[in-house]
């Protein structure tokens, strides 16, 4: 506990940068969840509370383009984040339990890497990959490329999980007669399950949202959520825009939420 | 060997090294079926590398491991028929007491039903059947400790091997554990390998201790044994409190030395294998075997000032003060106060042992 005189809150200031990050860091999202009920044709001119927006998105001129959209960008994230998840899952066993060896420290860069990558970089290098190597773009480059970079936002969970997980679990559970394999399902697996639930739903959402890599690699004519609403969004923002968005929000805050209190509950304790 | 069938674990010159670090440097010891045994030495001296090496968790690097009779140091843990309790217990968190305990039982084939059966039996030898639905942290230190026992009987082991299991209890817990942990070997007759820095636990348990320091086995022996008849330096301050004091022997005969320490003082005591005239070594003499008194008695006698005493409950720790020798601690136990002088500081005294008190050691 920090003592009253050092306590932070008591600093000059405090109250206001406090209420300037958070101004600047949810304005914006506020502003759009509440124009998304509005009921006027304009962006900016409040006319009162209506669902016609999001009776637009399923039911208006564009809904068809979106519902595909939507199809597309949830398949892709559900098998991305299963595949991705199972990946980083056994690449967290590997690593962590593997004892010492020569590359560890390399390979948890490496893994780790594409986090710092700037994603422009990355979407520019899968494109010349599927290039060079002739692959047709469509869906399964999206897959590919999804896969792909939602390991390191699985694997970071799951292996901070892992280190929290004492060896002599694992020790104990050989010592009586269980095999490796019996150790590693009946042991280790349900011990790490808050920190591969947290990344699968981690991995899910970075799939979700992802545009920029996306839109590289996605053949024409294939659109995901996000490249849905970019492509609308270019021909001018309607209200449905928002609607979408403040959907495609909560589904986000919903999935963060659940994976904020499964990495809370500790089974070990 | 005719008594191979009493052999419970027979470690033959096994060595540990972990790239040029030697933990163990060959170490040979065979425990007795039925035996408690305490592997006692500080943190680092390789007891806890010598049971995961029976235990199958570190490879040999050299030498061998029979268990009654059967080589087993390439075995897996698995193929070890020897459970152990671990230091902080390690019980499986995501399940019941029950299943904790049922889990080495089922492992080995055992069905269900079966090994729960067997584990509910466990729990009531350990008297904690009525904990076992719930999980491990809902249950105090104490009881975790219990059901690790419990865990680790279940299959029941050949040999079980305990790693220190009592160091996270408070005094008085640990005090009933190690009488609990003692009569749980005596019912089962199971052999235990026990791991422990605390001498205190080591003498109340064992039936026989190897002491081990720097990946060596310094003595092995009874309790009584290590106690009284300590080898060397390292055994007999390691063990219990000691006065150590530099001598050199003078003479030796008919199985008594006589030997000076500084200061003109002279004592005999018995002579040592390894202990030659001329030799300068070390005494050791355990404080409660000295007395004081005001004029010299028969027996050695040495003349002292004292210093200081200290009141430590059931005991009177003095210490006195030879003159141009080193200081002295002598004990004198509460119950004696009768029959044994307690002098006030600054008074001159003589402190007194009996023959056969001091003990030489080879370094």
């Amino acid at each position: 506990m920090a003592s009253k005189q050092f306590d932070i809150k008591t600093y000059a200031g405090f109250k206001g940068i406090t209420l300037l990050c958070l101004v600047i860091l949810y304005a914006p999202l506020i502003v759009v969840t509440v124009y998304s009920f509005n009921a006027s044709q304009s962006l900016t001119n409040w006319e009162g509370v209506s669902l016609r927006w999001y009776a637009d998105v399923f039911t208006g001129p564009e809904s068809g383009k979106f519902k595909t959209a939507a199809k597309n960008s949830f398949i892709i994230a559900i098998i991305a984040a299963t595949t991705a998840t199972t990946i980083a899952t056994l690449a967290t066993t590997g690593m962590v339990r593997g004892g010492k060896f020569r590359f560890r420290t390399v390979s948890f860069g490496l893994i780790s890497l594409p986090l710092m990558v700037p994603e422009i970089v990355l979407a520019v290098a899968t494109l010349i990959f599927f290039n060079s190597i002739g692959f047709e773009r469509g869906l399964l480059t999206i897959l590919l490329a999804h896969i792909a970079f939602c390991i390191p936002f699985a694997y970071l969970p799951i292996s901070a999980r892992m280190q929290g997980i004492e060896d002599s679990y694992e020790q104990a559970a050989l010592d009586l007669y269980a095999t490796k394999r019996q150790a590693f399902t009946k042991i280790l697996l349900p011990l790490m399950m808050p920190g591969i639930i947290s990344g699968f739903l981690l991995a899910f959402i970075v799939s979700l949202d992802d545009f920029i890599i996306t839109n590289f690699v996605k053949g024409a004519g294939v659109e995901t959520l996000p490249t849905a609403i970019f492509g609308s969004v270019k021909q001018g923002i309607k209200p449905n825009i928002m609607a979408i968005s403040t959907m495609l929000l909560s589904v986000s805050i919903v999935m963060v939420t659940i994976s904020y209190f499964v990495s809370k509950s500790d089974n070990t304790k | 060997m005719s008594d191979k069938e009493n052999i419970a674990i027979d470690v033959r010159d096994a060595v540990k090294r972990y790239g040029d670090f030697t933990a163990l440097k060959t170490i040979s010891l065979s425990i007795m079926d039925n035996e408690f045994f305490t592997l006692l030495g500080p943190s680092g001296c390789g007891k806890t590398t010598l049971l995961r090496m029976i235990a199958g968790f570190e490879a040999v690097t050299e030498g061998a491991i029979y268990l009654y009779g059967d080589e087993i140091e390439n075995l897996p843990p698995n193929k070890r028929p020897v459970n152990t309790v671990f230091q902080n217990y390690a019980l499986f968190p995501h399940m019941t007491i029950l299943d904790n305990v049922a889990f080495g039982l089922e492992m080995r084939g055992k069905s269900k039903s079966e090994a729960r059966k067997k584990a509910a039996e466990m729990l009531e030898l350990v008297q904690l059947s009525q904990f076992s639905a719930r999980k491990p942290s809902q249950l105090s230190g104490g009881q975790q400790q219990r059901v690790a026992l419990a865990r680790a009987l279940a299959p029941q082991p050949k040999v079980l091997l305990l790693d220190e299991p009592l160091s996270a209890l408070d005094l008085k817990l640990r005090k009933a554990m190690q009488l609990e942990l003692k009569h749980l070997q005596r019912e089962t007759g199971i052999t235990f390998i026990f791991v422990t820095h605390d001498q205190e636990e080591a003498l109340t348990m064992s039936d026989r201790i190897a002491v081990m320091s720097a990946g060596e086995m310094q003595q092995l022996g009874s309790p009584t044994d290590i106690y009284e008849r300590p080898h060397n330096m390292f055994v007999a301050d390691f063990i219990g409190e000691t006065n150590l004091l530099e001598v050199s022997v003078d003479g030796i005969t008919s199985g008594r030395a006589t030997c000076h320490l500084g200061g003109g003082h002279e004592l005999t005591c018995n002579a040592v294998e390894g202990v030659d005239v001329g030799s300068k070594v070390h005494m050791s003499i355990r404080p409660e075997r000295l007395y004081m008194s005001d004029a010299p008695l028969e027996t050695e006698s040495l003349k002292g000032r004292v210093k200081e005493n200290i009141f430590v409950g059931t005991d009177i720790t003095t210490i006195v003060d030879l003159q141009d020798g080193p200081d002295f601690v002598v004990r004198t136990s509460n119950s004696d106060r009768g029959n044994k002088r307690i002098f006030e500081p600054g008074t001159e005294m003589f402190v007194n042992m009996e023959l056969g008190a001091g003990r030489l050691l080879v370094d």
